[in-house]
């Protein structure tokens, strides 16, 4: 339960925001000079020992074991197999309904925290980040809780023909629980420190409400919005907990990509398996690029304000 | 932080906290609260028979311990990357700093899957460690070397920008008032290295308690021996035994919120120190 996977830059509002700060733009390395050449070449090859073990190599094995057979047979292994076609396009479906549910969440709590002062605001902070520190089996099992058997909210919807439990309303209820933070998290710092004046003033010129939006807001928040869709999205693309548990493992009907990979392992289909965790690794090598590039457009001064101290 | 409008002067105040606080209730709060109910539908004798048996104690000390030998590593290992990073230049350094964030980014199912090829007997790193005598995939070990991955880059983050911050006047000061290199170390560095450095540890530490994904690639999963909360919580839902399933989830909640305020506590604490 926890901070979680790729917690979110938040303008310094928490630490997350610190993790995800790249330490290399240090203006000057201090230390450089001051310290002996054996200290600097052993903690160096330290730290790339350590990187390239963690991190590196499992990298490296995925894609070698994903294509051990050949690109054909990796093809075949993704496209053949109409459960793990299925899975692929589950996932599709899936994270997308989330994250938009998450990113209008995120839009509406970012503008009332960010713009206005009233009692439990404080509070609200608190519990957006709280699905964090839950276990994702945990936010798996509060849904089979409330939808499951014999539980009331179930039932009902059963009897009038709806199924969410082990169907995808509850693999999206799932997802979105344990993405909930991303967006709101991303956008609260940036409309903070962006400030309400050019709001103000199309205010008193007399624009309406949508047009405010769509005119000053959006187009002032685009880039931290854009990064919360993509933190959020391979998230909930590769959340496994939650979903493995709300999902019943039925194969061809509620098998994500995820939840695909350890059935393949578990059938001993090592090279079906590394095929589909390929491509959920290149979605997350995609994310990181998408981060890299975004984050330099995030620091820039928004738009010029008025009257910033 | 922004400051305050008047609730006349922008519109969207209603309808804003009107959706948030809806959303928040529907997703997060009345299933959460679902979960301590189910809960509280046992008496006590029953609660205590399901969230504290022999099983469910082997498992939160199981899930305990992994998850604290695995963050007290990641300090020791963040420190030496952060400290790298930030202080020395070498190449292909903005590949290495890149890849700390991809255990952030990585489908936890993925990295079950690659550690526990790798490290099996046969893997490409099992190989030799099986001559040796020693077992990583299937045991304990493989669940800190898993918990090690999804938490290597809380501390590093954590540090990194203190680090950087940190002014080379200040170590250089202490110098020249006639410090040695271990003496400004301790006197200097050290203190203003511990909040975030345990801010990172107590992240790691949560974010391992409650991992699932990648454990249940390279454990086991036995009970009293490689079974973590997280699996048995599944177990008992798989057995129908809801009752007894959030029981043990109410207590790992506990855990985390407690977890939670810690953080938070750190963090400030950082804030006062770093500023």
């Amino acid at each position: 339960m926890a901070a979680d996977t790729l917690l979110p830059a938040g303008g310094g509002r928490e630490p997350p925001g610190v993790l995800i700060e790249q330490g290399a733009h240090a203006p000057r390395p201090p230390g450089r000079g001051t310290d002996p050449w054996y200290v600097r070449a052993v903690l160096v090859g330290l730290t790339v020992l350590i990187v390239g073990g963690l991190v590196g190599l499992p990298l490296v094995a995925v894609f070698h074991h994903a294509l051990a057979n050949g690109l054909g047979a990796y093809w075949h292994n993704l496209t053949a197999d109409p459960d793990t076609r299925h899975a692929i396009f589950l996932t599709l479906m899936v994270a997308p309904v989330a994250v938009g549910l998450n990113v209008a969440f995120g839009i509406a709590a970012a503008w009332v925290i960010a713009r206005f002062r009233f009692p439990g605001r404080g509070v609200l902070v608190t519990l957006i980040d709280l699905p964090f520190s839950v276990s994702p089996v945990v936010a798996g099992l509060v849904f089979v809780l409330l939808f499951g058997l014999n539980a009331p909210a179930g039932e009902w919807l059963r009897a009038h023909g709806y199924q969410v439990l082990f169907a995808p309303p509850g693999l999206v209820l799932a997802t979105a629980f344990v993405t909930f933070p991303f967006v709101a998290r991303e956008l609260i710092p940036v409309l903070e420190a962006i400030g309400p004046e050019e709001e103000l003033a199309a205010r008193s010129l007399g624009a309406s409400g949508w047009e405010l939006f769509w005119r000053i807001t959006l187009p002032n928040i685009k880039w931290a919005l854009l990064y919360g869709v993509i933190l959020c999205n391979a998230r909930a693309m590769g959340e496994f907990g939650a979903v493995y548990v709300v999902s019943g493992r039925i194969g061809g009907r509620t098998d994500t990509m995820p939840l695909r990979v350890e059935k393949l392992f578990q059938e001993y289909n090592t090279p079906a398996a590394f095929g589909l965790a390929s491509v959920l690794t290149l979605l997350a090598l995609v994310t990181l690029i998408a981060k890299v590039l975004i984050e330099p457009r995030l620091r820039e001064k928004a738009p010029p304000s008025i009257g910033e101290p | 932080m922004g400051s305050g409008v008047s609730r006349r002067a922008l519109p969207g105040f209603g309808l804003g906290l009107g959706y948030t606080v809806f959303y928040l209730s529907a997703i997060v709060l009345i299933p959460l609260a679902a979960c301590v109910l189910k809960a509280a539908s046992l008496s006590p004798a029953e609660f205590l028979a399901a969230a504290w048996s022999d099983r469910a104690r082997a498992a939160y000390a199981l899930s305990f311990t992994t998850a604290l030998v695995a963050a007290a590593v990641n300090v020791a290992l963040g420190l030496v990357v952060a400290w790298t990073l930030v202080r020395y230049d070498f190449p292909f350094k903005r590949l290495v700093d890149a890849l700390v964030d991809v255990p952030l980014a990585l489908p936890t199912a993925v990295a079950g899957l690659v550690y526990a090829s790798l490290y099996a007997p046969n893997g490409w790193v099992g190989q030799y460690l099986d001559p040796l005598g020693i077992k990583v995939a299937y045991t304990e070990s493989g669940i800190v070397l898993v918990l090690i991955f999804t938490g290597f880059p809380f501390v590093v983050r954590t540090v990194q920008p203190v680090l950087a911050d940190l002014d080379a006047e200040v170590e250089e000061a202490a110098a020249v008032l006639g410090a040695g290199r271990w003496q400004a170390f301790r006197r200097v560095l050290l203190p203003t290295l511990i909040p975030p450095a345990l801010t990172g540890f107590a992240l790691a530490f949560a974010r391992g308690l409650g991992e699932y994904g990648s454990v249940i690639f390279v454990s086991s999963n036995i009970p009293y021996k490689t079974e973590i909360a997280a699996v048995l919580i599944v177990s008992r839902l798989e057995e129908y035994s809801y009752a007894e399933a959030a029981a043990i989830a109410v207590v790992l909640l506990a855990l985390s919120f407690v977890l939670l305020a810690v953080i938070n506590l750190l963090e400030r604490w950082t804030q006062r120190h770093g500023g």
